[in-house]
């Protein structure tokens, strides 16, 4: 029996599978502009914000188990980052995305400081405390256009409408594949095994030398920016914002649906959970609240029966891991692990 | 030489003492075991080296620092090992991956440099086979393998080993004595809480008798044995 040093290797044969078709996909909504129609283009940018603020919960819960209800908070900072620095310092909308993150990020520094003095049940109620103050703090700001909001149509005024959606479009695209790709790669890191660790048993990552309050901030300042990054893009397709839109708890609640269904604490719940909400909305679509009581009905049997959502079903019955984090031992010599 | 001594350490929750001005010291490269009654502390007590718990009173001394004040990852970095009595796997991940987290974070290796000692680790525990197998899906011995596993990975000065043995058939104690023997060979100091008395008492130079919070008595492991104190604690546990 020859024995040759064990290796590890990450990839598996659904991933590079997968890398063809993520590829492919994504060319393919670069590419929209010259061939998609613009509602559709249109249901295309939600989509992908919509996935970004979902990947950032994912992050934020899945695996900081920070329970937040309050991102809507940064996503309404985001979005009147528009105001303040599109409408009245009159930088280029599609720039202050990148800023809105910055902003956000740095907005979280201190809030951040306040809600980890919390935990459990007391934080979560917190982030939306959070999320309320600046909500309120917004709307008795005249300046920023008060409690009744604001157009701000006048930041995107010179830009040619093709320009403007297909930027637009791309602007999406790089927010909801980026922050999926950064997910991915974060977990393929050293930081990812930390990460993952907090996960499962924060009293035993803490025991192995992570400093899970590190991981805990890290974790909270990337989601505060990815969101406020997606405010920001948000209301670029929406010419007009105003407090109650901007930081309504129906952001947060949506990114919590769709974790929730599609799988929380991995990478291809968020993406499978968006596609199952966005087929969700369209088919009830005409029937008014009767889809808002359906849509909790839904989250309410999956947390109750499917806790591990509809990627945790997939993936523990067929092994499939199109993003590959795992890190597989190869050449043991043992018959075992060729399982 | 010192490696760690508690000095007058006391930890209450609420009414209820569970550490009472307990004082102890262990040298470099020794051996103590831990005994006492269910409820005796001697988890919390575990829980005050490593930082899990702070105490309302005294002081915890490492390598001739004080580390009263450090997270429980602080003092991993400075050597401090730990299996916990229920184990605590990273279920999502491998039982590879989760020994990779004491190699990498605990040691501070890199990813690179700390693989070869996670398999080292996987090795000796005798988990190497199953580094693939994910963390949740292991039967509880291999949990409690996993525990020893990941605290080593870690490359401890000090290892502290919560009822490792426990629920282990007879045979599989005796393997396990063998590699806690030889990770004390190697220079590494451990303490041992342990219900099964016998597999202490193959490893350790000196018992600590806790009962009640507090310290009942210290010595060489014959003569705290046969003390008439612990024959009627340890009779006690024998009719349970």
């Amino acid at each position: 029996m020859t024995i040759s040093a064990p290796t590890v290797e990450r990839s598996t044969r659904a991933s590079l599978a997968g890398s063809v078709v993520g590829l492919a996909v994504l060319a393919a909504i670069i590419a929209a502009p010259w061939w998609a129609e613009r509602a559709s283009q249109r249901l295309l940018i939600e989509f992908l914000y919509t996935l970004a603020l979902a990947q950032m919960w994912n992050l934020l819960a899945g695996y900081g188990g920070l329970l937040s209800v309050g991102q809507q908070g940064f996503v309404g900072l985001g979005g009147y980052c528009l105001v303040v620095l599109g409408l009245q310092m009159g930088l280029n909308p599609f720039l202050i995305v990148p800023l809105a993150g910055v902003v956000t990020a740095i907005v979280a520094v201190p809030t951040g400081a306040l809600l980890f003095r919390l935990r459990g049940a007391y934080f979560a109620v917190s982030t939306w405390v959070v999320a309320e103050v600046l909500r309120l703090l917004v709307a008795n700001t005249a300046s920023v256009g008060g409690g009744s909001g604001t157009s701000i149509t006048q930041t995107v005024r010179g830009i040619p409408a093709w320009w403007r959606e297909s930027t637009t479009l791309w602007i999406a695209l790089a927010l909801g594949a980026g922050a999926t790709l950064a997910v991915y790669f974060l977990l393929r890191s050293r930081h990812g095994l930390a990460l993952t660790a907090v996960r499962d048993s924060e009293a035993a990552a803490e025991s192995l030398g992570v400093s899970v309050d590190r991981v805990k901030w890290y974790v909270y300042l990337a989601s505060a920016a990815g969101c406020g990054m997606a405010g920001a893009l948000i209301f670029i397709t929406k010419l007009r914002i105003a407090p109650e839109a901007a930081f309504s708890l129906d952001w947060t609640a949506t990114m919590f649906f769709i974790v929730i269904i599609g799988g929380i604490g991995t990478i291809e719940g968020p993406i499978v959970g968006a596609l199952i909400y966005f087929v969700l909305r369209e088919l009830l679509s005409d029937y008014g609240s009767g889809y808002m009581i359906v849509l909790g009905g839904v989250a309410v049997v999956f947390m109750l029966w499917i806790p591990r959502g509809v990627w945790g079903l997939i993936s523990s019955r067929l092994d499939l891991h199109f993003f590959p984090v795992q890190r597989r031992v190869r050449n043991l010599d043992d018959k075992e692990m060729r399982s | 030489m010192r490696l760690l001594e508690l000095d007058g350490v006391s930890k209450s929750y609420g009414a209820l003492k569970v550490t009472n001005d307990v004082s102890f010291a262990l040298d470099k490269g020794e051996a103590l075991g831990i005994i006492g009654p269910n409820g005796a502390g001697k988890t919390t007590l575990f829980n005050l080296v490593t930082g899990n718990v702070r105490p309302d009173a005294g002081t915890v001394a490492f390598n001739g620092r004080d580390v009263t004040g450090l997270s429980a990852a602080q003092r991993c970095h400075l050597g401090i090992g730990r299996s916990y009595q229920v184990p605590h796997p990273f279920g999502g991940m491998t039982v590879f991956e989760n020994v990779l987290v004491g190699a990498t974070f605990g040691a501070g290796h890199s990813e690179r440099a700390g693989t070869p000692v996670a398999f080292e680790a996987l090795r000796r525990t005798g988990l190497l086979a199953k580094a693939n197998r994910l963390a949740g899906a292991l039967p509880l011995l291999d949990r409690k393998r996993l525990e020893l596993a990941r605290a080593l990975a870690t490359e401890p000065d000090l290892l502290l080993l919560d009822e490792i043995a426990g629920g282990l058939t007879e045979h599989e104690v005796a393997t396990l004595i063998e590699v806690i023997q030889e990770i004390r060979a190697e220079g590494t100091s451990i303490i041992w809480i342990e219900h099964i008395v016998h597999a202490l008492l193959a490893v350790v130079d000196r018992l600590l008798v806790i009962s009640f919070g507090s310290k009942l008595m210290e010595g060489e492991p014959a003569q705290v044995m046969a003390s008439p104190e612990v024959q009627e604690i340890y009779l006690g546990i024998a009719v349970e």
